[in-house]
């Protein structure tokens, strides 16, 4: 027989009809949930009800990371358990939330510096570059370079490398130097975006033709329109085709760009 | 041959005249070394315990970075990396039982047998472009300046990574390449106190008041050293022993290369002393060397 | 101080862990002073290195890890090039040193730097110091 078909996407998951069901253990008891199903919906059908350690349900808020082990395997792996397809006897429990330090700050009041950072979380020194941050990551950031990175005083480098951190925190959860890895990199992040990155021209060229009025007589015409006129505008309205290669569309009326 | 170079962290910060002197020496001595794409901090210090495997992965992951890229050489500027790498690199090719250990730990990199030779620019200098040669491209020769070499520690201990088996030879033979006058002066491997400045400040202050007074004794108008850690203690230290009175002057504190790239004619955007160190610019001054970035040297 | 020393006080198990932990046999030294001579650090040591070695001879555990000694080696090696018995007490001073560390039991409190000096203090001091000084 062929492997099961995994039909789950991120947590929409659909029980085929006649699908079997495997056995998993959540906290070290079993449980026979059908395959197929993420960590959390499988769960769920256990009869676990999230209060904590559920949140977007799609990959992206970082609220429920999951450690988990195969049968027969030494190695811990990382997954959210919203995205991670069940398997048989894997051995899992979630980590909502992981102690770890978090530095107060002003941002309007700190320099885009590595200096400032390293005084905020000088432990950022204690890292022994074992690299069990990166073999962590749930998103496949590889932490330990943007840690390099940071105490190198490379901001700018720091802040792409860690751009698909989802502040999960496993990171901080294998970290032997006991480093709070991803709040270090969203305060660089931070940094970067407010004082290092060049601002996008364009948006501020529209933010700036918001501000004289451009768009006032417009808004103030909606306003005025009826619910009825603006369900026929809105299903009327001028659509950007899908995956058109970019600078090619042009919409028909461009009195508003 | 390929060589990679490995910067450090403080290379990268608070010693970048460290690297741009270095760096724009060698561009002008015609010789190529390429910073690794990725690495590392090296750990700064070598474990010293026998089952403390942990805090070797550090170095040997940047020792494995060199190789991945195909280098045989893998040349530092910072000496406390040099002692780091150079000694993790023995334990890899030396030690059978610690070295299968160490790769087996690393599952996501290539294993690692201490292929990669690490050396510290002094002796590359001496090796890769000799000294005669050097003297033959000073363009500024730094006549009549008395330079004291400042060893530390981790240049010459322990005696398996040492740069030369007795302290005092290679660093007056590239000052005297340099056209500057060797100081030679008792406490030039005499510890600064290190990483005791964060725990034991007055300890550090007193032993570099030690070396700072042997330099001075021994007639030196400058002290040159290879170590940020060093630049630092005895920079900060001085301050406070001037105002105790514990020493009489402030000695000029330069890095090596600094005075390399002074005399192969650079100019002050390559040897650029420290600003906030005043007996370092004013002796520049003194000896007719600009300290304005945008001027030509004098 | 009176001090006793029996078989009854000695702890063998300390004097084993730190010839394991440092790969060296501190039964070796006789106490010449050598290292003390040679080491950096001296100056404001109230109990030289050459006390330290003494008292581990006599598995003085308590009284060694009350001492400030090992804390305030700079692990510069100038004693092991020294000692004429071969001894690399660097290696003995860190075995001092993380017999404490591995209580989880920091010398320096990272958390607790003033901002200033972590600002000021190039990376390999911190680097360093928290490699040797904290858990």
């Amino acid at each position: 027989m062929s492997a099961p078909k995994q039909v789950a996407t991120g947590d929409r998951a659909i029980l085929p009809e006649g699908a079997k069901t495997i056995p998993i253990y959540v906290m070290g008891k079993r449980y026979e949930v059908p395959e197929t199903l993420t960590i959390m919906k499988a769960m769920e059908f256990a009869g676990f009800k999230f209060l904590r350690g559920a949140g977007c349900r799609g990959g992206i808020c970082g609220a429920c990371p999951t450690v988990y082990r195969k049968e027969g395997d030494y190695k811990l792996y990382f997954g959210l358990a919203c995205q991670t397809v069940v398997e048989p006897n894997m051995y899992l429990a979630q980590i909502p939330f992981y102690p770890a330090n978090r530095a107060v700050y002003d941002i309007e009041q700190i320099e885009p510096l590595a200096d400032a950072v390293h005084a905020l979380y000088p432990e950022i020194f204690r890292c022994v570059a074992c690299n069990n941050c990166s073999k962590a990551c749930p998103m496949k950031v590889e932490v330990l370079d943007y840690i390099s990175a940071i105490k190198q005083g490379d901001l700018a480098r720091a802040a792409k490398l860690s751009f698909d951190c989802i502040q999960c925190g496993m990171c901080a959860s294998r970290c032997m130097g006991e480093l709070p890895q991803y709040h270090i990199a969203q305060l660089v992040r931070r940094l970067y975006g407010k004082y290092i990155q060049p601002g996008a021209e364009h948006l501020q060229k529209r933010v700036a033709q918001i501000e004289s009025g451009k768009y006032d007589g417009m808004l103030a015409e909606l306003q005025k329109m009826s619910h009825a006129e603006l369900e026929k505008i809105y299903k009327e309205r001028e659509r950007e085709p899908d995956m058109v290669p970019l600078g090619t569309w042009m919409p028909k009326d461009v009195s508003h760009l | 041959m390929k060589v990679s170079y490995y910067p450090g962290c403080t290379l990268k910060t608070k010693a970048k005249h460290l690297e741009d002197s270095a760096l724009a020496s060698l561009a002008a001595l015609g010789v190529e070394i390429r910073e690794l794409p990725r690495w590392n901090c090296c750990g700064a210090v070598h474990s010293l315990a026998d089952d403390d495997l942990i805090h070797h992965v550090a170095p040997v992951r940047d020792l494995i970075r060199a190789k991945d890229e195909g280098s045989e050489r893998l040349v530092t500027l910072c000496s406390m990396c040099y002692n780091t790498l150079a000694r993790a690199n023995l334990l890899m090719r030396n030690d059978e039982v610690k070295r299968k250990t160490i790769n087996d730990f690393m599952t996501e990199e290539s294993d690692y047998q201490g292929e990669v030779e690490v050396e510290h620019l002094i002796p590359f200098l001496r090796d890769v472009i000799g000294w005669d040669n050097l003297r033959a491209k000073i363009k500024v020769p730094l006549t009549g300046m008395k330079i004291a070499s400042y060893y530390g520690c981790t240049l010459v201990r322990p005696q398996n990574v040492a740069i030369e088996p007795v302290a005092g030879k290679i660093m007056n033979e590239f000052v005297e390449a340099l056209g500057a006058e060797p100081i030679d002066f008792s406490a030039n491997t005499l510890c600064c106190g290190s990483y005791q400045v964060l725990a034991h400040p007055d300890s550090v202050a007193d032993v570099v008041g030690r070396i700072i007074e042997s330099a001075s004794r021994a007639g030196a108008d400058a002290l040159i050293l290879s170590c940020p850690l060093c630049e630092y203690n005895l920079l900060k230290k001085q301050e406070e022993l001037l105002e105790k009175q514990k020493i009489g002057r402030r000695m000029p504190v330069f890095y090596f290369s600094q005075l390399l790239a002074m005399a192969l004619g650079l100019g002050p955007e390559s040897y650029r002393p420290d600003m906030s160190d005043a007996a370092s610019v004013e002796f520049l001054k003194s000896k007719n060397f600009s300290v304005e970035s945008a001027a030509v040297q004098a | 101080m009176a001090i006793e020393i029996s078989e009854k006080t000695i702890k063998h198990e300390f004097i084993d862990r730190i010839n394991e932990l440092s790969g060296q046999d501190i039964y070796k030294c006789f106490q010449c002073g050598t290292c003390g001579g040679a080491c950096p650090m001296s100056g404001q040591m109230e109990i030289l290195p050459r006390k330290i070695m003494r008292m581990l001879q006599l598995g003085m555990a308590e009284h060694i890890s009350e001492l400030e000694t090992g804390w305030e080696c700079a692990s510069c090696h100038s004693c092991s090039v020294n000692c004429p018995r071969g001894i690399d007490l660097a290696r003995v001073m860190e075995a001092v040193r993380l017999l404490i560390l591995r209580k989880n039991i920091n010398k320096i409190e990272p958390s607790r730097l003033a901002e200033a000096v972590v600002r000021e203090l190039p990376q390999i001091a911190l680097v360093a110091g928290f490699r040797k000084l904290t858990s």
